[in-house]
């Protein structure tokens, strides 16, 4: 029999050389069309990805979100606006200078991290005993409601805010849009 | 050891499939190749879970199935009409 964990480690390396192969015809695909379509194979390869890491509600969002909602929503964009990508001539540096700092600033980021899936990382020393003292600490029965509206009451405000400006956001973008097109 | 074999074979498929979705020529064998590394998604899915021993993922290959065909069929349905089936704007 093999071993799952091999199992585990092989198909993580095949998949993301698949993504990174995805993601380059992404970037030098001049299609728009097939830039959605592309876009979707990376949303499935990226599902398959969370699947074998263990996060099956996290694939379960990608697939829904990236594969289903996006393509439609791109699809909409292209039919406002145009299906050909304008070629421009100039390189910019800057954009690029960006992007590698961004990707050094990660990477640097990422090697301070515990090794994954390992059992004495601080999330697990500290999390262990929510379990216990969740139900006499907030008299809630859900633990993840527990942790979410009460440990982590300021984060899910803090994420509550972003939500609610992306939404003003849209809201003034669309109101902008239709007064145009009535004057 | 069996399901170990089908899951390298259908890994090495979606490596196929991925290479058809890039070199193209057309849209459409980009569409069907997504579409294909969709069911492979599938495929990887329930063979996962049966090597770990989880085979309740399988529920979830439904789902994918389900959502493989919505975004396939919005793109033919642009490609038909030129639109989402919306009523042009004048």
């Amino acid at each position: 029999m093999m071993d799952p964990a091999f199992a585990e480690q092989a198909i993580t390396l095949v998949i993301l050389l698949l993504l990174a192969a995805v993601t380059v015809g992404i970037v030098r695909v001049r299609g728009l069309f097939a830039a959605v379509v592309l876009l979707g194979a990376y949303s499935f390869l990226m599902a398959t990805l969370f699947v074998v890491l263990d996060a099956v509600d996290v694939a379960m969002t990608e697939a829904s979100v990236g594969a289903g909602i996006s393509t439609v929503l791109f699809l909409g964009a292209l039919y406002l606006t145009d299906t050909k990508e304008a070629t421009g001539k100039a390189r910019e540096l800057a954009p690029l200078a960006v992007a590698a700092i961004t990707a050094a600033v990660l990477i640097w980021g990422m090697s301070d991290l515990p090794e994954f899936g390992s059992a004495d990382q601080p999330i697990h020393a500290k999390g262990a005993d929510y379990l216990a003292r969740s139900l006499p600490d907030t008299g809630i029965p859900n633990v993840v409601t527990s942790v979410l509206a009460s440990y982590r009451g300021f984060d899910t405000l803090g994420e509550t805010t972003v939500v609610f400006t992306a939404g003003i956001g849209v809201l003034v973008l669309l109101r902008r849009r239709s007064g145009q097109g009535k004057s | 050891m069996m399901l170990a074999a089908v899951l390298a074979a259908v890994l090495v498929a979606m490596a196929l499939m991925v290479a058809r979705a890039l070199r193209g020529p057309t849209t459409f064998d980009r569409l069907l190749a997504a579409n294909s590394i969709g069911n492979g998604a599938i495929l990887v899915l329930a063979l996962f879970g049966f090597l770990t021993e989880r085979p309740e993922f399988l529920d979830l290959g439904l789902t994918y199935a389900l959502l493989n065909f919505v975004g396939t069929f919005a793109v033919l349905k642009f490609f038909r009409q030129g639109s989402l089936g919306a009523e042009a704007e004048e």
